[in-house]
């Protein structure tokens, strides 16, 4: 059953002018993680909103938990947690005064919402600050803070908008702990990302968007596939250079690319590991000595650039997107 | 119900905010009490005349002050949780979406029950005697709260459509700072230039300077537009002005708030 259905999304900005979602369509199947990957102001944040009620698409049809996004968005909050970009919660009080305050404000009794703030305050290892006001936590442990309040409770789908961006990477791998074990107990997560290796890391699905548009969609075994399966890559000496390549592209049955300044030889090749092999017993008999010597599959950087034809960190590339989201939250409120 | 259950919420969070954060409360109170002290002893002159002296004319005067600034802490309030994205995570919530507003204005019409009580203790200890019975003076209050509640509204919106929460108290104390001086809150308006005086007596603050200044048994001087409407009856006309602005902003933000946007 799928959880999370978004069917010819549009939302545009200035009359039209900039269309944050281009006809976006995905679908998150029950208890699985969809990654969203793109760059800044691909529409990650916009997909986001309307799936999470705050935004009204100009056209399109979206369902959470199989409820009805546009039509029946109260009921949509019953079910669904959402964590943003930032930590939203109050910082001047305590992380149990968050959570307490958003007990009551899912209609949770006070014992009951005082129970489920010290249950997620150990759950998210926040329980020693718990009585800290916020201003005092560290990046992650706001984060954590905030991810502890859009479960309280319990929701069927989960949303993280770029759950990580902005922590250092000590608070990174925190957080993907934390994800993780969501997961393993079975939420529905649809998370954006810029991170090529998070989605990596967390999602069973990806799409990859840019420009409001999905422009691939599989798991990161698939995406790497369609852009090329594994390469060789080997580093020799200036002299052994040629020769390497003749034996390289003898095996690979393929033209190798070479960086004469690293001394690098780099080929596709059908069969991973008994390619490398046979290179190794080619090289053995030319008498060849290599420096370095690697089976490389694709990184889901290269995905991208064969993708879009920029890169996923390159944020001018996507120019009225990208401008459109920051002058948006520069605005404070765009319609 | 729940509605109500829901911005109640939200006031407790802001009360809650005061005890973590109690340099904001005894702010609140330490200015006003300032102010009450030093009008009452720098103009204390310009009573001549007057029976029970100058005080009895300032005092209504700075409750209103008072209370209209709590425009701009409405607005710097919202602001602020604009700039945070808690918006963002008070929309997702299965709440009313009135909530987070109605909660607002009441926490901080809250802060100014305690700050009128303040006020008006020490407007008590340097002089100042209300002469109309327990009745009227505790009517006056409840107007005085009631127009700071009005107010709060207008702060909602401005906090709503603002980028900033630093540069809304500022605008919002630009805009009411001179609308409570360009009144007969702290001087009578007869000594102002005509066109002045007429913006002066039917200025929202001087009909409610006017009406406090009535229901606590001190009788108000007119100029220019003595014997007017507002000079007549500046209870209903503070009252009118009330549901006016009451009118105009509470659709106004609630229509802002449904497409809130932070950041």
């Amino acid at each position: 059953m799928k959880s999370v259905i978004a069917e010819n999304l549009v939302k545009t900005y200035r009359k039209g002018a900039v269309r944050a979602l281009n006809d976006l369509s995905l679908d998150v199947e029950e208890g699985t993680v969809l990654g969203v990957l793109g760059p800044n102001g691909a529409g990650k944040t916009t997909t986001v909103r309307v799936l999470s009620t705050l935004l009204q698409p100009d056209s399109g049809h979206a369902v959470v938990g199989g409820v009805d996004v546009i039509k029946n968005p109260k009921a949509v909050r019953q079910i669904i947690g959402l964590s943003g970009q930032y930590a939203a919660v109050d910082e001047t009080l305590t992380g149990w005064d968050n959570l307490v305050m958003f007990g009551q404000l899912y209609h949770l009794s006070a014992s009951q919402a005082r129970v489920r703030a010290q249950e997620l305050l150990e759950q998210f290892s926040l329980a020693a600050d718990g009585h800290r006001p916020i201003k005092t936590f560290s990046g992650g442990m706001r984060r954590r803070l905030d991810l502890a309040a859009s479960l309280i409770i319990r929701p069927k789908v989960l949303f993280l908008d770029e759950p990580t961006t902005g922590l250092d990477p000590r608070g990174r791998m925190e957080m993907w702990g934390v994800i993780e074990r969501l997961v393993r107990e079975g939420v529905t997560l649809l998370l954006t990302t810029q991170y090529l290796e998070e989605a990596d890391q967390l999602a069973d699905d990806i799409v990859v968007i840019d420009q409001g548009k999905v422009i691939a969609r599989g798991s990161s075994d698939s995406l790497k596939d369609q852009v090329g399966g594994e390469r060789i890559e080997i580093v020799v000496s200036e002299e052994n250079l040629l020769p390497a390549q003749e034996i390289v592209e003898r095996i690979a049955n393929s033209k190798a690319t070479v960086d004469r300044g690293l001394r690098r030889i780099s080929a596709p090749v059908l069969d991973g590991t008994a390619s490398l092999i046979s290179v190794i017993r080619g090289f053995d008999e030319a008498k060849i000595h290599a420096l370095d010597l690697a089976l490389k599959r694709p990184s889901l950087d290269d995905v991208f650039l064969s993708l879009t034809g920029h890169m996923a960190e390159d944020e001018s590339s996507d120019g009225l997107a990208d401008l459109a989201s920051k002058k948006g939250k520069k605005r404070g409120s765009k319609r | 119900m729940n509605g109500i259950q829901d911005a109640l919420v939200i006031t407790k969070r802001q009360l809650l905010q005061l005890t973590r954060v109690p340099e904001v409360l005894i702010f609140n109170t330490i200015q006003p009490v300032m102010f009450v002290l030093l009008f009452r002893y720098v103009f204390g002159g310009l009573g001549v005349g007057i029976k029970g002296g100058y005080v009895q004319l300032l005092m209504p005067g700075i409750f209103v002050q008072t209370v209209t600034f709590t425009l701009a802490a409405t607005a710097q309030g919202l602001a602020q949780d604009m700039e945070k994205g808690l918006i963002d995570r008070f929309r997702s919530l299965p709440i009313a979406r009135s909530a987070l507003v109605v909660g607002r204005t009441l926490g901080d019409g809250l802060l100014n029950i305690v700050v009128l009580i303040v006020m008006g203790t020490a407007g008590y200890i340097v002089g100042w005697r209300p002469t109309s019975g327990a009745l009227h003076i505790f009517l006056g209050f409840l107007m005085l709260l009631f127009f700071g509640y009005s107010l709060s509204w207008a702060g909602i919106y401005a906090g709503l459509i603002s980028k900033d929460a630093r540069v809304v108290a500022n605008v919002s104390f630009l805009f009411t700072f001179p609308l409570t001086f360009l009144s007969n809150a702290f001087a009578s308006t007869t000594s102002m230039p005509k066109a002045l005086q007429y913006f002066a007596e039917w200025n929202p603050v001087s009909t409610m300077v006017a009406a406090a200044r009535q229901l606590f048994g001190f009788h108000n001087t007119f100029g220019v537009t003595a014997h007017s409407f507002p000079s007549e009856h500046p209870i209903v006309t503070s009252l009118f002005y009330m549901v006016i602005i009451m009118l105009v902003f509470i659709p106004l933000s609630v229509q802002r708030y449904k497409n809130a946007n932070s950041r």
